[in-house]
């Protein structure tokens, strides 16, 4: 609301988060400039001040090219720019560029499609986790979330060229980096026009400064691409720039799609974390020290370096008194990971008959994950399946109605799979908190009874333990131990554990007095304290349960401190530092968020100060200082390895320190400006259930020759459990269908309202044709090029049902965070129902004959400088 | 009703004596849409809840009466929302209360082609058989260098981002002691 112009880009932020766009709507009413960047004209863009239409997979060449107009206009926020981030910073001899590695950076192997990122670090400085490989296969940098990744070295400040002269400097590698992306080139690998472009540069840039601010919005429109983290850094660069981070109406919104997605990754059910962003270890960590040597850096500054009182505490949380100093706190009783063991992985390992159980809790794979086909598959051969949700849903009944049921791919009676469906407890029906997508975490009181079977997960989990508990009481396996001295003693109401005790365990206690802690700077190493989340230490200050406060929005100032309780701390701006220039003033009045207040000697203001409270904007820390002490007063960044915010990533990525334009895994196009025509990091599975679509350099691309993007509605909910069931929504939005351009209804023979189906190399799916001008057919300059949109929430029960769109995509994901990518692939588009049964397989058998795809087709990621890459199939 | 509550009444005068000369609103008001009451008004309590379908974290009031949900609304007290709900938050009562909503555990057998009831005692203890089970079977204690690994990969979760945070507590705390890694959510997606 605080913002003069409004950036929405890979987002239908009206549709998708509609009561969240009020705030937008609010600002637009105030005079700021709303602009949308999206592939197809949306609710979002009917709103916006200016659409622009771009091919999807092409964001970081068009976030680089505003890149290159801020910097070669020198419109860039310099004060800000040289104080907070890694700007004047000077990067490693070794490094050398994609400008002069055809799309590559130093160190990749081709081999292993992996990076050495030891070239990509500061000048004299070590960054743990150089390994590109093990990175690879576990998703190393996500496991570094909340610290930034560990750096040695930096306690004594980094080697820098203040007047960002040196040819070595981040803003000069910067410069270089981006120097091709200039607005024609972005004109066509985007299909804007050259003018549009320049409008979203002028907007950006005369709303950002001293006296203005621009915001930024994404959601899964970046995530869900083979470059999804570097579309964020890309978009992070610019705000950093112009200096909008931290600021008032500044700041990078990453919106998030379920009631607690953000608090499922703070407290998280994922496989390379533990709670707090915390890393799981993994084989070479031995033993405590050796995880906490390898999390941190030993001389680095800021938060992140007590990380070993966050570690303990959850390990007292989580074995209590059995945690002891002598026994590492029971560290030796946490599993190790080795690899990639995210879902789609897992999936392809249930295939394979290697796992053997699964659990599903309110979510519904069949449907919701990409290639359904496979996700069912995999579930037909395990030997049972848990399924826990509101309503019955598809990944309960696959059994007896997918649609391999229909091409006798399952059977029934050839089918060994046990389910289990056990009705779940509804938010009205248990106490507990969500945390949304702005970090605040919310209480819900609760309503009703469930009734019947009906029970929380809370419940359930719970009584599992005591279960398991009991059945193995008495064991002296070494196995069993972290089960048995596991502490599973929450206080009961009735026969389910307090929502409100496991949250005051979340936030933590101080062991000593039975208090709970009133925040993560209270945890210590020592085995003193208890926290299930540092994050969340706080969210029970002074006994009370913060996140339950309920206070009027009336009765408050602007930032609303007393309505639920955000993480970390309260604060609602993330290093709102920031928002006053390194002396601690305002860098406008216009601007003011947090400020230094000389005379009480405190930072005060609007919003909770994201620093500690006492330390002067002049403080520079002692010679030897680490953790916190080691933060000047000026470095607003405290969770940082180096106090600074991040231009050049020296780690953290595996796929590159700067964003880089690679073509989306499935591409139409040749990459116009390197030889490396995808992402040289991505993770392809190249097998033979699958099968990607061709990309250049490989032929047949005339076979899918349409760009496929999917999307959400407001009346239905992701895999449409919560409400494809729901009468009222179902009637709202009753068919699934197909976007269209009329120029391609008119090339296809597609009848408004008429049936279509779409094809890729995995399935094909029928629709109900909506012929629009929402999608622009691109002018490319050798041709035009057209993009179909579909919603992706139906399936086969419920009041409304349909195909299942997720059966068109393939899985393929980026290298960092292991999201595939869904926003973009390619297909055919024919008009007509498509083919059932058998006749359907072996329609799908035609078109991959066609276009001659095989377990290697896409899987020669390297294709910079090559003549013959290798391919990356499961058999190599 | 006395004369002259008779005469104002009558839609016709109402339309030409109040605000609502066009005689859209209260003018054309019925006795009986007068004395209508909302279902808020005579609900035993009202509960503060969140609205469960995407992330916006829209405040919701949850109206209760006889032990039932009667209603769901937005809650104009929330900064976030106003008091606003889209769609999907205004569907929310029906989402809860709706026949869609399972009451029983429901078990089906290899290769049965049915489901069949099962009590929740009996699936419970079925599932904590089958839970240690595949553990045992997928359990691994060292990789081939010899260093730690103490775990399964026998069996696998997915959920979480539709959980309370206690929940996801619990459920990364089990997963953990157990020695399963392969648990994920709709964060990864
Ligand atoms: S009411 Fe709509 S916008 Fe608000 S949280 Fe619910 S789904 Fe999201």
């Amino acid at each position: 609301m605080n913002a003069d112009c409004i950036v929405i880009m890979g987002s239908n932020m009206a549709e998708a988060h509609p009561v969240g766009f009020q705030w937008v709507m609010e600002a637009k009413a105030r005079g700021a400039e709303v602009i949308h960047v999206d592939p197809r004209f949306t609710r979002t863009s009917a709103l916006a001040d200016l659409h622009v239409p771009l091919r999807a997979g092409t964001d970081v060449a068009f976030l680089g090219g505003v890149i290159k107009y801020i910097l070669d206009n020198d419109l860039d926020f310099r004060e800000y720019v040289t104080a907070y981030t890694n700007a004047s910073f000077l990067v490693d001899e070794r490094y050398v560029d994609t400008e002069d590695l055809d799309g590559l950076f130093s160190g990749y192997d081709p081999e292993t499609g992996s990076y050495d990122r030891s070239s990509w670090q500061y000048e004299g400085v070590d960054a743990e986790g150089a390994d590109g490989v093990r990175a690879k296969e576990q998703s190393s940098s996500y496991e570094a979330g909340a610290g930034g990744a560990p750096l040695e070295g930096v306690g004594e400040g980094v080697a820098s060229d203040p007047t960002l002269e040196h040819p070595r400097c981040v803003f000069q590698i910067l410069r270089r980096h981006f120097a091709r992306y200039t607005p024609e080139v972005v004109s066509t690998i985007c299909g804007v026009p050259v003018d549009r472009f320049l409008r979203v540069c002028r907007a950006w840039t005369e709303n950002s400064g001293r006296e203005r601010t621009t915001a930024l919005v994404y959601s899964v429109g970046w995530t869900q691409h083979t470059t999804g983290p570097q579309n964020v850094r890309a978009g992070s660069i610019i705000q950093l720039l112009l200096g909008n981070i931290g600021r008032p109406g500044g700041g990078v919104y990453a919106l998030r799609g379920h009631a607690n997605i953000q608090g499922s990754t703070d407290i998280p059910t994922l496989f390379n974390l533990l709670p707090g962003y915390l890393p799981m270890p993994d084989t070479s960590h031995e033993n405590l020290a050796a995880y906490l040597e390898n999390i941190r850096g030993k001389d680095q500054k800021g938060f992140w370096y007590n990380a070993d009182a966050y570690t303990v505490s959850l390990l007292k949380e989580y074995w209590g008194e059995k945690a002891t100093p002598e026994n590492d706190f029971c560290f030796d009783y946490l599993p190790r990971i080795n690899g990639d063991h995210a879902t789609y992985r897992t999936v392809m390992d249930m295939v394979e008959g290697r796992v053997f159980g699964y659990f599903l809790l309110g979510q519904n794979p069949a449907v919701g994950s990409a290639h359904g086909h496979l996700q069912r598959m995999a579930m037909a051969n395990l030997d049972w399946v848990v399924v826990r949700d509101l309503a019955m849903i598809e990944s309960a009944t696959f059994w007896k109605d997918s649609p391999e049921i229909e091409t006798g791919e399952i059977v029934p009676e050839k089918c060994r799979t046990e389910v289990f469906f056990f009705p779940a407890a509804s938010h009205v029906e248990k106490s507990g908190t969500f945390t949304q997508t702005q970090r605040m975490v919310q209480w819900r009181d609760q309503a009703v009874e469930p009734r019947g079977d009906q029970r929380s997960e809370l419940w359930f989990f719970h009584r599992l333990g005591v279960l398991l508990r009991e059945r193995l009481a008495g064991s002296t396996d070494e196995r069993d131990r972290p089960l048995l001295d596991l502490a599973w003693d929450y206080a009961m109401e009735g026969d389910e554990p307090s929502a409100e005790d496991v949250l005051r365990r979340i936030n933590g206690i101080d062991l000593r007095t039975g208090k709970p802690v009133n925040g993560y700077p209270e945890l210590r190493a020592d085995g003193t304290t208890s926290s299930g989340c540092w994050l969340y230490s706080g969210v029970f200050a002074d006994g009370v349960n913060q996140a339950a406060r309920r206070r009027s929005h009336l009765e408050q100032e602007a930032y609303d401190l007393e309505w639920g309780w955000t993480w970390p701390l309260n604060r609602r701006v993330l290093y709102n530092r920031a928002s006053a220039d390194p002396e601690g003033r305002p860098w406008s009045e216009r601007k003011a968020l947090v400020w230094w207040d000389a005379e009480k000697g405190e930072w005060t203001g609007h919003d909770v100060p994201d620093f500690e409270r006492a330390k002067p904007p002049d403080y520079r820390p002692p010679a030897g200082a680490v953790g916190p002490e080691a933060l000047r007063g000026d470095d607003p960044f405290i969770m940082q390895a180096d106090g600074k915010a991040w231009l050049f990533a020296p780690s953290g990525l595996v796929d590159g320190p700067l964003p880089t334009h690679y073509e989306p895994h499935e591409s139409p196009v040749r990459n116009l400006l390197y030889g490396q025509q995808g992402s040289p990091a991505r993770k392809v599975y190249g097998r033979p259930d699958n099968p990607s679509n061709p990309a250049p350099p490989e032929p047949n691309l005339d076979v899918f020759p349409f760009v496929f993007t999917a999307s959400r509605l407001t009346e239905h909910h992701t895999a449409g459990g919560m409400s494809r069931q729901v009468p009222y929504l179902a009637e709202l939005q009753p068919a699934l269908f197909v976007e269209v351009s009329p120029e391609l209804a008119t090339e296809r023979g597609l009848a408004h309202l008429g049936w279509a189906h779409v094809v890729t190399s995995r399935g094909a799916v029928d629709a109900r044709v909506v012929v629009t001008d929402r999608m622009t057919p691109l002018r490319l300059p050798d041709r035009v090029l057209h993009q179909v949109w579909m919603p992706y929430h139906f399936g086969q029960s419920g009041v409304v049902r349909g195909d299942v769109v997720n059966d068109l995509i393939g899985v393929v994901v980026d290298p960092n965070v292991f999201i595939q990518e869904s926003k973009v692939l390619t297909c055919d588009v024919q008009p007509g129902r498509r083919p059932r049964g058998r006749a359907l397989l072996e329609y799908l058998e035609g078109y991959r004959r066609r276009a001659g795809v095989t377990e290697e087709t896409g899987t020669r990621i390297a294709t910079a400088g090559r003549l013959d890459p290798p391919a990356h199939t499961e058999r190599t | 009703m006395g004369v002259g509550d008779w005469v104002r009444s009558w839609p016709v005068y109402r339309q030409l004596t109040g605000t609502d000369r066009l005689g859209r609103g209260a003018a054309a008001r019925s006795r009986r849409s007068a004395e209508l009451t909302p279902r808020t008004a005579s609900a035993d309590r009202v509960v503060g809840s969140v609205c469960p379908f995407c992330a916006v974290g829209c405040a919701q009031k949850v109206y209760v009466k006889d032990e039932r949900v009667i209603q769901i609304e937005g809650n104009p007290d929330s900064p976030i929302s106003r008091g606003r709900l889209c769609p999907k938050g205004s569907a929310s009562k029906q989402l809860v209360t709706g026949p869609q909503r399972q009451e029983h555990v429901l078990y089906r057998a290899p290769y049965a082609s049915e489901w069949q009831r099962l009590d929740l005692d009996t699936a419970m203890d079925m599932v904590a058989e089958r839970v240690l089970d595949a553990r045992r079977r997928g359990w691994q204690d060292r990789d081939e260098q010899g260093r730690t690994l103490r775990r399964t990969m026998g069996l696998a979760g997915l959920g979480g981002a539709t959980l309370d945070n206690e929940e996801n507590h619990l459920v990364k705390k089990l997963f953990t002691a157990l020695g399963a890694v392969q648990i994920e959510n709709q964060a990864r997606i």
